[in-house]
């Protein structure tokens, strides 16, 4: 098939539909809308189930309810909405059930505005909810990196048994570019979920429980770490990363999703004017690639973190750093978008 | 080789359909390819706009901060979007609705009088084909063959009655238009 032309938005909704989501739960908010939208349609052609819920704490406890029955989930909203959806995530990490939630950032805090902002990064990053646990997060910057991380996503999260998110904003929702929806790789779904609660006829009559309450201290610290165990795997295995024009650059700009799209066009005004300039892409801002980052860093002038917020990322590049370079940040907020200009203006202002 | 647009207008003239024309088409003939709306509350009622790049290489930052060429289908638009516009560049100016005329010596200016243009062919609406006609007839961004082909794939069946109406309107506008 030919590539077709799809909204970032639409793209996430037909890669879930590809990669076997049966089950969506959402509420309107924009600049997230086309998802809900397409899935209301689409859903009923491949007999899934879509539901517009009450509110967006009905939505994720639906998604609750049906990953404790082994069903691939989805949900997506835009900041306020995730902000809503807290609760329910802790309670999915407590119980350890796979489901894919989507955040279509915009500017905060509060209602904020509707323009694309990267300021939920702590949230999603360390954990909006309450509790000692963690979400895997993707940040694509292409419409169709959108759609392949979707896809990967609910494979990933079956894997680890864990919630992950698709940490886009207002752009990567709204911008349209062709997508090459046969390029997507869906890995076939394990349907022998043991620990869903489907019943007992395969279980030699014993039940699967899905729970996150632990009264005993000893037995939740038990829990705990067990959780830590399988983060430690995670970060292991699966953070992912870009370098781009890295090998002779001596200044480093670390940006993610859009915000990485618009350094890459700085990257390319700088060259001219023959500043070496190169970009560190975290594709996964949890695990975040504390490991490669410090390897990039190496040799550096400077190191400059570039988001959509007052600078929330740049404490996880600072970690990485570890001291051994100049740390900078720079970027817009609110739902205002930095320039290609913006940028190199501040690049030359540090070296 | 990398075209830079912003399409700016009122609400309903149509102008994000001209930029996802421009997509369509620019797709269809194998180049990269970006369109990105306004969607704020600049839409409800006073300007919409999109920047669309269609490019050869892969395309980095898809927002058009400071355009290469512009399409402006009315007045307020002309007037936030002139002066961003990158040195060199062309200016298309919906003269039918704009009497203003650009003062800057440093870009091109191509001035169509789109609704008269459409009004001429008999649908007023196709005011935006018009302006589109004499983009692509000064530009070469894509071919007009590839734009109606484009049109007639978002049009689908039910408006498909309209193709020749807008064909004119394109052929009309790009006749009309006065470069300076």
């Amino acid at each position: 098939m030919a590539k077709v032309l799809m909204k970032g938005n639409e793209a996430i909704a037909e890669a879930a539909i590809l990669a076997g989501c049966r089950f969506y739960f959402g509420y309107p908010i924009t600049p997230q809308n086309e998802i809900p939208e397409y899935m209301s349609r689409r859903m009923r052609e491949v007999g899934g189930t879509f539901l517009q819920a009450e509110s967006e704490v009905a939505a994720i406890n639906m998604v609750y309810g049906a990953a404790g029955c082994g069903k691939r989930v989805m949900t997506s909203s835009s900041s306020p909405g995730i902000s809503l959806k807290q609760e329910g995530l802790s309670y999915i990490a407590g119980a350890e059930l796979p489901c894919v939630v989507v955040n279509m950032v915009r500017g905060g805090p509060g209602l904020g505005g509707i323009q694309p902002a990267q300021s939920d990064y702590y949230q999603a990053t360390r954990g909006g909810g309450h509790g000692d646990y963690r979400m895997i997060v993707y940040t694509p910057s292409t419409v169709q990196e959108a759609a392949e991380m979707v896809a990967k996503a609910f494979t990933v999260a079956d894997r680890y048994r864990i919630g992950v998110m698709i940490l886009g904003d207002g752009m990567i929702g709204q911008i349209m570019e062709p997508v090459d929806l046969e390029a997507i790789k869906v890995e076939p779904e394990n349907t022998k979920k043991l620990w869903a609660t489907t019943g007992t006829d395969s279980k030699d009559g014993k039940r699967s429980v899905v729970n996150s309450l632990y009264i005993d201290p000893n037995e939740l610290e038990v829990v705990n770490q067990r959780l830590e165990a399988k983060y430690d795997v995670i970060a292991a295995y699966e953070t992912e990363y870009e370098e781009y024009m890295l090998d002779d650059a001596d200044v480093m700009l670390v940006a993610y999703g859009t915000t990485a799209r618009i350094c890459k066009s700085a990257v390319a005004k700088a060259r001219e004017e023959g500043i070496k300039l190169g970009l560190f892409r975290p594709k996964t801002v949890w695990p975040f690639p504390y490991d490669a980052l410090a390897k990039a860093a190496e040799g550096k002038k400077a190191v400059i973190s570039v988001e959509m917020s007052l600078g929330q990322m740049v404490d996880d590049v600072r970690i990485a750093v570890n001291g051994k370079c100049p740390v900078h940040f720079t970027g817009r907020t609110g739902g205002v978008i930095p320039t290609p200009k913006e940028i190199l203006d501040y690049v030359k202002e540090v070296r | 080789m990398e075209h830079r647009i912003v399409v700016a207008g009122f609400g309903g003239q149509g102008v994000l359909l001209i930029g996802q024309v421009l997509c369509y088409a620019g797709m269809a003939e194998g180049k990269n390819v970006s369109w990105l709306p306004s969607y704020g509350p600049e839409m409800r009622g006073g300007t919409a706009s999109c920047s669309v790049i269609v490019s050869d290489g892969e395309i980095a930052s898809p927002l058009v901060t400071e355009p290469e060429k512009l399409i402006v289908m009315n007045l307020p638009s002309f007037t936030k979007y002139e002066p961003l516009m990158e040195k060199g560049g062309t200016i298309y100016v919906n003269s039918s609705l704009i009497d203003a005329k650009s003062t800057r010596d440093d870009i091109k200016k191509c001035y169509i009088p789109c609704n008269d243009a459409a009004i001429a062919v008999g649908n007023a609406r196709a005011a935006n084909m018009a302006m589109l006609g004499a983009f692509l007839a000064d530009t070469g961004v894509v071919s007009k063959e590839s734009a109606m082909a484009a049109l007639k794939k978002i049009f689908g069946e039910r408006r498909a009655h309209l193709l020749p109406v807008n064909e004119l309107a394109m052929d009309k506008g790009a006749e009309m238009m006065v470069k300076e």
